[in-house]
């Protein structure tokens, strides 16, 4: 050893200063600012299609985020209505009476009928559910805010350009001179929407909402999580930490990995397969679609629940070991505690996932037309992808917009879902 | 040392320290030939050599001193190592004692002074003085050429010197009854003799403390002492 | 004078290699790691309140050893040991043994400190708990206070024993650890490197507290320190290859070993 210590010559000194060595560490450099641009030149990309794909949903979807609404005055008749039984009164005659009130002027039968088209057909919907709220309005002359039609809708918000020859629009030029004195008397007002938000799907697009989607999602969710995380845990955990290391195991890790690649449909076909014929599940429920949808998330709650078990540090797991703790108590005091923030934030964005899901929903069948709410998990529901795809599929202007809304409220529930990932981590991330 | 530090200076440290234990030991040697030769033959020159010498004895020990403690300081020397280390010390203060009373009897070289009486004295002297030399010389060739069972019959023949220290201590003895114009050159031949028992003890411990550094054990602490000076002194 | 005659009869007994009074007997120990033999025939004794260490070069089985002592290598699906290792007498690989028992008996300190991301009495009182040591809250409390007092860490930690362990010193975590190991009372600490990741004046605190442990606790530890062995230690076993090589009194290791092979590698010679 000290030989070789001993024999070696001192290296010849290097010249740090030579125009060769200078140029090969600028060259050195310039990879490193290379490297840089790309990344930043990879971003930029992103952040580009984003906004187009952000800005174009904007810039078509605002409008549905405001309703225009017409304000008239209808005489609830007592001999129309009965106050007993509220429910069945004849609600159309009042309101044609109510649309006479507006247009006093008006005489003639088509001319009336074509005023009646300025308001929407649910107008009289909307007459009831008030006086099926409040008896006493019966015998009473109320003001009544009611949306417009589509055409006028989209009138209001400059979508159908008055300019244009009359045989090029939708509306013609008396529809529009009907409409326009409504305007002159300032009858009309463009409101916040929140129809898109609390009423529930309609063939007429200015009454169309998401509640029954959001609902049907919030269901399916629900079923989805209450299957998979569970589930999912339990086998992670099984996995991780009692599964002997085999040529099984090995087996099922490689599956589980195949599983949450398989195409979504495949999972609606098994679940219509599965569910609903053999099962008898009924069609259209959310918690078919939730039994679908864990399927598709419990891959992913189990590779990220093992993810963060192995994160773990080992030493805390042999620390709990040194001092006698059983297994068991290593798993749920230690392990766990420790591995939550990541298993939470994995099923979280697994689950935001599953509500973007569209697909296997078509197939089980919750992309029917419903006028109300599910009031359960066995009752037939739409879910929000479901709901954009039958109006993207819808030939109303008006449902233009509101699909674009409606991927807005879409999108504005992931963000909020993965925000509260993000958070979660944070807060709960333990520094060991 | 057998085999190789993997710290190649720790070797090197070491072997300076069993250098400067050698050194001392040739050092040691030729002091006490010198310092007998210089009393036999009255050889003041001689003496003062010797004298001179023990300064460079000592400064030999210092070094060694500060060597050996700086390689525990540094290097946590454990085994034969601490062993080799902790002996040097030992050793080195043996042999600086040997220096010191090598100069003690060439000090007295003067004060014994010259004549056929001395002469005839200083022979018994003589016989001790080589039992002497050949002690240390084996107890320093053995330890060089770590021959750790030599080492144990040399410290048995310590016995020898005793038997003739007491010989010499009786021989003095009755010159200075015969004549108490001896006394003066007898009493210092006999702290030369004593001096010269005192190297040999000195050579045992060396003996002794080498055996332990090569075997890592300490030889038993009973060894026959026939020193019967003190006891035949106090009766006489 | 009289406290000179007492340290030299000390010295003197010390000195004497101790009849061993075995809290642990290893006999034939063999390991294998998959196919690879980590251990061989390895037979050595613990004695009872005094600290053996075992040392040797990287990879030589003394972790591996020392792991088999309360089967932590139980945990490594591919380890497997074959000889006895007894704990007074008892075979510590019988069936019939119950490794969470064995475990609170023989408590375990591992080389990096590993307290419980939850607070330092938390991090004390867990292993009380979980054996129903204490019962009540007042009794939880008293055996974290004399854990902490034992492992020489309460005045430090009095005033913030509810704050997170992990936010302590390296030495006050080991020390921590050290505490969570004795709150359970066992017989035998096992310490594998404990002081590997401290700096020198916490380190020296930790020897400290291993020459106090002494007196109540049976003790092994595994150091890649000679020094530090040599320091705390009144037994010595050297590792090579999987081989116990030699075991006997730390004094005698360090001043004049038997083998060849302990006294290359305790002089430096190879490791």
């Amino acid at each position: 050893m000290t030989d070789i210590s001993n024999n070696q010559t001192p290296p010849a000194a290097v010249d740090w200063a030579s125009g060769k060595a200078k140029a090969l560490r600028k060259k050195r450099y310039a990879a490193d600012r290379r490297l840089r641009y790309y990344g930043i030149a990879a971003i930029s990309t992103a952040v580009l299609l984003l906004g187009i794909l952000i800005g174009s949903l904007v810039s078509t979807g605002y409008l549905a985020f405001v309703q225009t609404h017409v304000t008239m005055e209808v005489a609830i008749d007592p001999e129309q209505v009965s106050a007993d039984d509220p429910a069945s009164g004849n609600y159309r005659a009042i309101v044609s009476d109510g649309v006479q009130r507006l247009f006093p002027d008006v005489e003639d039968g088509g001319a009336l009928r074509a005023a009646a088209g300025i308001i929407t057909n649910g107008a009289q919907v909307i007459l009831r559910n008030r006086v099926i709220a409040d008896r006493s309005l019966v015998g009473q002359t109320i003001r009544l805010q009611v949306p417009v039609s589509d055409p006028y809708d989209q009138l209001y918000k400059d979508v159908i350009d008055r300019d244009l020859p009359e045989n090029r629009r939708r509306l013609n030029d008396s529809q529009i001179a009907l409409f326009e004195t409504l305007e002159d008397r300032g009858l009309i007002e463009a409101k916040a929407n929140w129809g898109l938000i609390f009423s529930s799907d309609s063939r007429f697009p200015e009454l169309a909402g998401l509640a029954g989607a959001i609902v049907g999602s919030f269901y399916a969710l629900l079923v989805c999580f209450a299957i998979s995380f569970p589930i999912g845990i339990a086998a992670a955990i099984y996995l991780e930490e009692f599964a002997p290391k085999n040529r099984w195991t090995d087996l099922i890790e490689v599956n589980i990995n195949n599983l949450a690649a398989v195409p979504s449909i495949v999972f609606g076909l098994l679940g219509l397969a599965v569910f609903i014929q053999l099962f008898g599940l009924p069609r259209s429920a959310p918690l078919v679609g939730g039994l679908v949808l864990a399927l598709m998330t419990l891959p992913t709650i189990i590779i990220v629940t093992r993810n963060s078990l192995k994160a773990v540090p080992p030493s805390i797991r042999e620390a709990a070991l040194g001092i006698g703790a059983s297994r068991h108590e290593v798993i749920l005091h230690h392990l766990l505690p420790l591995a939550i923030p990541g298993i939470l934030t994995g099923t979280i964005i697994g689950l935001a996932q599953a509500l973007g899901e569209t697909a296997p929903l078509l197939l089980i069948g919750m992309n029917a037309f419903l006028t109300s709410p599910p009031g359960g998990i066995m009752e037939p529901a739409t879910a929000l992808p479901t709901q954009i795809f039958i109006w993207a599929d819808s030939p109303e202007r008006g449902f233009v917009s509101r699909t674009s809304a409606a991927i807005l409220v879409l999108l504005g529930f992931l963000i909020t879902m993965n925000a509260i990932a993000i958070y979660l981590r944070s807060r709960l991330e333990r520094r060991w | 040392m057998a085999g190789q530090h993997i710290v190649a200076s720790f070797d090197e440290e070491l072997g300076q320290i069993d250098r400067l234990i050698r050194d001392m030991g040739d050092l040691a040697q030729a002091m006490v030939t010198a310092a007998t030769q210089s009393l036999l033959d009255n050889d003041v020159p001689l003496a003062q050599r010797v004298i001179s010498d023990d300064v460079v004895m000592d400064a030999r020990q210092r070094e060694l001193d500060e060597r050996a403690i700086a390689l525990i300081a540094k290097r946590q020397p454990m085994a034969q190592d601490l062993r080799a280390v902790v002996g040097a010390i030992r050793m080195a203060s043996d042999l600086e004692r040997i220096g010191d009373l090598a100069k003690n009897i060439s000090k007295r070289v003067s004060a014994v002074g010259q004549g056929a009486m001395q002469r005839k004295l200083s022979h018994s002297i003589d016989g001790m003085a080589q039992l002497v030399r050949a002690q240390l010389a084996g107890v320093i060739d053995n330890y060089v050429g770590r021959n750790p069972q030599a080492l144990v019959t040399l410290r048995a023949d310590d016995e020898n010197i005793d038997v003739q220290y007491t010989a010499v201590f009786r021989e003095l003895l009755t010159y200075m009854m015969e004549d108490p114009r001896n006394i003066t050159a007898c009493t210092h031949l006999l702290f030369c003799a004593k001096n010269l028992e005192r190297i040999g003890d000195h050579a045992t411990n060396i003996a002794e403390n080498a055996y332990y550094v090569m075997v890592g054990q300490q030889l038993p602490l009973h060894r026959p002492k026939l020193d019967e000076t003190s006891i035949s002194g106090a009766s006489a | 004078m009289n406290q000179m005659t007492e340290i030299a009869l000390e010295h003197a007994i010390t000195n004497v290699a101790p009849q061993v009074n075995a809290k642990m007997r290893g006999r034939d120990v063999n390991v294998f790691y998959g196919a690879k033999q980590a251990l061989f025939d390895v037979n050595l004794d613990i004695g009872e309140r005094q600290v053996t260490s075992l040392i040797g070069p990287s990879g030589c089985g003394k972790s591996t050893f020392l792991r088999c002592l309360n089967r932590m290598n139980d945990t490594i699906d591919i380890a497997r040991m074959v000889g006895d290792i007894t704990l007074d007498g008892q075979d510590i690989y019988d069936p019939k043994i119950d490794v969470v028992e064995l475990r609170a008996r023989v408590g375990m300190v591992f080389q990096k400190p590993n307290p419980f991301p939850k607070s330092i009495f938390e991090n004390v009182a867990y292993g009380p708990k979980i054996h129903g040591l204490a019962s009540n809250k007042t009794d939880l409390e008293e055996i974290v206070v004399t854990s902490l007092k034992k492992a020489s860490l309460f005045d430090e930690v009095k005033d913030r024993l509810h704050e997170p362990g992990t936010g302590l010193s390296g030495g006050q975590q080991q020390r921590l650890c050290i505490a969570r190991a004795i709150a359970v009372s066992p017989e035998v600490i096992l310490m594998d490197e404990p002081c590997s990741a401290l700096d020198p004046i916490a380190t020296a605190k930790i020897e400290e507290l291993i020459d106090e442990l002494r007196a109540n606790f049976t003790i092994v530890i595994v150091t890649h320190s000679m020094q530090q062995a040599a320091r705390v230690s009144q037994r010595t076993a050297f590792f090579h290859l999987g081989i116990l090589v030699e075991e006997g009194a730390t004094e005698q290791i360090f001043t004049a070993p038997s083998d060849k092979r302990t006294q290359d590698y305790v002089t430096g010679r190879f490791g």
